[in-house]
């Protein structure tokens, strides 16, 4: 377990708790330390209790832990939401002259800095500056020195004037100095600094960034929370690479123009959250039919229906896995970490255009309100690598025109794989529709045609089976006979348990699966475990369905697709050849 | 574009599988006519199409095409548009997959205002399907799941367009091929969302618009004195349930589409083979 201090501060939606909270975990990141944020929140723009949370080591943090050391409380409900959290020497930094917290009790195995962070602020310049007082209050709590906090702060309010910069640092001064002459005592906190310069990023920005690093131009998308965050990062940001996003009037429409854009060329997306993901459904099997490179996050959280919009939950895998009717062929990658999302975002568009069919970048809300330090390398530009797959330009097309000329979009190639080509291109005109379609993409209802088709777009998802790599992350005692199997974000927190778990004498195999599918096939894994656990953030276990599913044993299939039903003459010989010893039956 | 494009240059080697007689046809060929007299090709053009009779339409021309589902042609139609300004967007549709199950994102398009055309084949009829209202059938008008008839009045999509801030709203009759190929074309000229709402009759569902009732009724805005510049007129011609108008109705010559407005100037299609240059800043904010 790294050395660690956890930090809050927490008070009602509207009191600046967001800004005050990144405030100091960029000083902190500055100053070399790592950081792992988290937040307590609700979605309303005032009232309701609200906390920023921020875990901070000089060795890396990869979850937020059950402890907190100091609080600062702007409300008396933020001492009773966090009081599990509370314990023994813990400090609470409040306002006692504050009207509402005037009879506020701290246990007495607690420590109660009352500081008069309003009328401090006052003295300083302005009462809105009150939560830098408090800052400037943790800064001598924790022994953090407050310079590192000037930097922060000059990057918070730089423009808004070199007097207001001013009288923040003063602010926070003020703070530091009453906590030293009123409170004279060693917390017994070291918070020693390093050289190294860290990044601090949450997943929606990750995502964006890698979005905007893998080609990505055009993102339509309609707020919710917890995909807000993509949108707003990639707003003004991409535009300085010839990219653009545009609001739309809802998901329908948002996924829609994304595959419009998609069509036209450009590497293109759209970010939503349970809600918007039902709407776009409607849309996932035109883009998978229709062959169209598309990238389509989900920032899962708390469902059914509108849920709980700012918690967490992993409860969509079914969903994008499964969701819209017929068969659609798709991809679902779920990024385990906030730097694995800035490089499955660029993974997902190599997919959708190597193969042309729609990726489903499953995130969650733990990733998406998290920020944490990296080193900026993690982040190598020079390593992002683009692959735009079959794309066919006007000197090529000759080889993908039928004997009609007619270019042919939906030609059923031996990999699954059709030529593409962006509108514009001259000879390429070519039609495509949502309608059961030939190859030069025009409605069909010929039952060959109709299983060539269906056998040719599942034959891409075979082909990608084959030739990328459907890896897991290992970490732990790759001998150990308990297996812990988990996706997405949960992967930090069971690293750091399985630390916890080794100081008492267990061992375990944990292995990360960032992708849903294609999956690693973990037979081989589970069968060498004794115990087998998956670990994810929903009620029903999804991820152990499938998981359990692929350890099944198998049956023998008799499938039709030809948009005719079964006869009886016709199945009762489908199963004469499957008894016969064929283990897969196409009618 | 090379000049000599002909308006069968629009044309696939399809048949379409429309009634004989259906307005649709007429509607096409307009369309295909506008285009090739507005300078474009196959291979520059994209039409995207809803669902329903009107949605076919995709198949029987020659370009780049989607059909996509129903009721979000145009927000495909516009994201094609943005993501690469050179190419011609034209969305057909009919007045079911617009201006019903469609009719929220009608609204939004023309108030976003697009440098695209819209053109709308109203039947006032669900063909497709085999005769039920639609939502600009008629309050009586009796179908086989309305056998008293709808019971609400029908749409009037070019007061939808003019009160979203439409900057371009026509009307046109699809058997009148001379007048429907100019509207159409004056619509892909119109800088912005050119809406182009096509009375194009079904023969085998509806029996009260028929051709006969449209040519009896309809009149020429250009014969009469007409200011399509004028918000105001417009909104008495669009309001006058006692007639039918065939013209452009309305034009704010003053424009600007939001493509423009916004700055997308580029084929987006085009990146390069890995991060762009200057990306590493981005992550140097983060500091």
């Amino acid at each position: 377990m790294p050395e660690d201090l956890n930090w809050a501060i927490g008070g009602e939606a509207g009191d600046g708790i967001d800004s005050t909270g990144k405030i100091f975990a960029q000083a902190l990141s500055r100053a070399g330390r790592h950081v792992f944020t988290s937040k307590d929140f609700a979605s309303r723009i005032r009232g309701g209790y609200t906390a920023y949370k921020v875990r901070t080591s000089v060795d890396r943090v990869e979850s937020v832990v059950d402890r907190l050391d100091v609080l600062i409380a702007l409300t008396e409900r933020t001492i009773d939401e966090n009081m599990d959290e509370l314990h023994e020497g813990s400090v609470i930094i409040y306002d006692g002259e504050r009207t509402t917290m005037q009879n506020v009790e701290i246990p007495d195995e607690m420590i109660g800095l009352e500081v008069p962070l309003k009328r401090l602020a006052e003295e300083a310049g302005g009462a809105i500056m009150a939560n830098v007082v408090a800052l400037g209050a943790a800064c001598e709590v924790t022994g953090f020195p407050i310079e590192n906090l000037d930097e922060s702060l000059e990057k918070r309010f730089g423009d808004k004037g070199e007097a207001i910069v001013e009288n923040n640092k003063k602010a926070a001064r003020a703070g530091q100095d009453y906590v030293q002459s009123e409170y004279d005592h060693d917390f017994g906190y070291e918070m020693a600094t390093t050289d190294n310069d860290y990044v601090l990023l949450n997943g929606d920005e990750a995502i964006g960034m890698g979005a905007i690093a893998g080609g990505c131009r055009f993102y339509a998308g309609y707020p919710i929370t917890p995909a807000t965050d993509v949108m707003e990062y990639m707003t003004g940001r991409v535009d300085q690479f010839g990219g653009k996003v545009v609001q739309a009037e809802d998901e329908l429409a948002a996924i829609n123009m994304a595959l419009g854009a998609a069509r036209a060329g450009a590497r293109s997306m759209t970010a939503t959250s349970g809600p918007g993901i039902d709407l776009m459904t409607e849309t996932f099997g035109l883009v998978a039919t229709t062959e169209t490179p598309l990238v389509i996050c989900d920032v899962m959280r708390s469902g059914p229906s509108t849920g709980m919009p700012t918690k967490q939950e992993q409860g969509d895998l079914n969903m994008t896995l499964y969701g819209g009717h017929g068969e659609i062929p798709r991809f679902v990658v779920a990024p385990t970490t906030i730097s694995e999302c800035f490089w499955k975002t660029i993974e997902a568009f190599n997919l959708a255009e190597k193969y042309q069919t729609p990726v489903f970048l499953v995130s969650d809300l733990a990733l998406a309100v998290t920020e944490q330090t990296f080193e900026p390398e993690t982040f190598d530009m020079d390593e992002v690598e683009i692959d735009r797959g079959k794309v066919v330009d006007e000197d090529a097309i000759d080889g993908w025109q039928n004997e009609k000329d007619q270019f042919q979009p939906h030609f059923p190639a031996a990999d699954g794989v059709s030529p593409r080509t962006f509108p514009g291109t001259s000879g390429g005109a070519h039609m495509t529709t949502g309608l059961e379609h030939d190859a030069l993409g025009r409605r069909t209802e010929d039952t060959d045609v109709r299983m060539e088709q269906v056998e040719k777009r599942e034959r891409k998802v075979e082909t990608a089976q084959e030739e990328e790599d459907w890896d897991y992350r290992e970490f732990g005692d790759p001998d150990a006979d308990t297996l812990v199997i988990s996706w997405g974000s949960n992967e930090g927190a069971m690293r750091e348990g399985l630390e916890m778990l080794d100081d008492d004498g267990i061992d375990v195999r944990f292995l990360s699966v960032p992708y849903i599918f294609p999956r690693p096939d973990l037979s081989e894994e589970i069968e060498a475990a004794d115990q087998t656990i998956v670990v994810e953030c929903n009620a029903t276990g999804q991820f152990a369905d499938v998981i359990e599913h692929d350890v099944l044993e198998r049956v023998d299939r008799v499938n039709k697709y030809d948009g005719v039903r079964f006869k009886a003459d016709e199945l009762a010989a489908e199963i004469k050849e499957a008894v016969a010893g064929e283990s897969e039956v196409k009618a | 574009m090379s000049s000599d494009i002909r308006f069968t240059d629009f044309k696939s080697d399809k048949q379409p599988t429309w009634c004989p007689g259906c307005g649709d046809f007429g509607t096409m060929n307009g369309m295909m006519k506008a285009l090739a007299e507005t300078g474009n090709d196959p291979d520059n053009t994209f039409v995207v199409a809803g669902i329903g009779c009107s949605g076919k339409i995709g198949t029987y021309m020659h370009s780049y095409a989607l059909h996509g589902v129903h009721g979000r042609a145009l927000p495909v139609g516009i994201g094609v548009k943005l993501a690469n300004p050179d190419l011609e967007v034209m969305v057909a549709g009919g007045d079911g997959d617009g201006y019903s199950i469609g009719a929220g994102h009608f609204i939004h398009a023309v108030r976003r205002n697009v440098d695209m055309s819209y053109v709308v084949m109203d039947n006032r009829i669900y063909g497709l399907t085999k005769g039920q209202a639609s939502p600009t059938s008629r309050e009586d008008f009796e179908t086989s799941t309305s056998p008293d008839g709808p019971n609400q009045p029908p749409v009037n999509p070019k007061a939808l367009a003019l009160s979203a801030g439409a900057t371009f709203i026509a009307q046109s009759f699809s058997s009148n091929s001379q007048r429907h190929a100019e509207l159409v074309q004056e619509a892909i000229e119109h800088d912005g969302f050119g809406f182009v709402n096509v009375y194009s009759p079904c023969v085998t569902f509806n029996d009260v618009d028929t051709y006969d009732y449209f040519r009896d009724s309809i009149v020429d805005l250009d014969e009469t004195d007409h200011d399509s510049t004028s918000a105001d007129q417009a909104k008495d011609k669009i309001l006058d349930g006692d007639k039918e108008y065939m013209g452009v109705l309305y034009q704010d010559e003053n424009s600007v589409p939001y493509d423009e407005r916004e700055g997308f100037d580029q084929n987006m299609a085009e990146i390069p083979d890995g991060a762009p240059d200057g990306a590493m800043d981005l992550v140097r904010e983060f500091y």
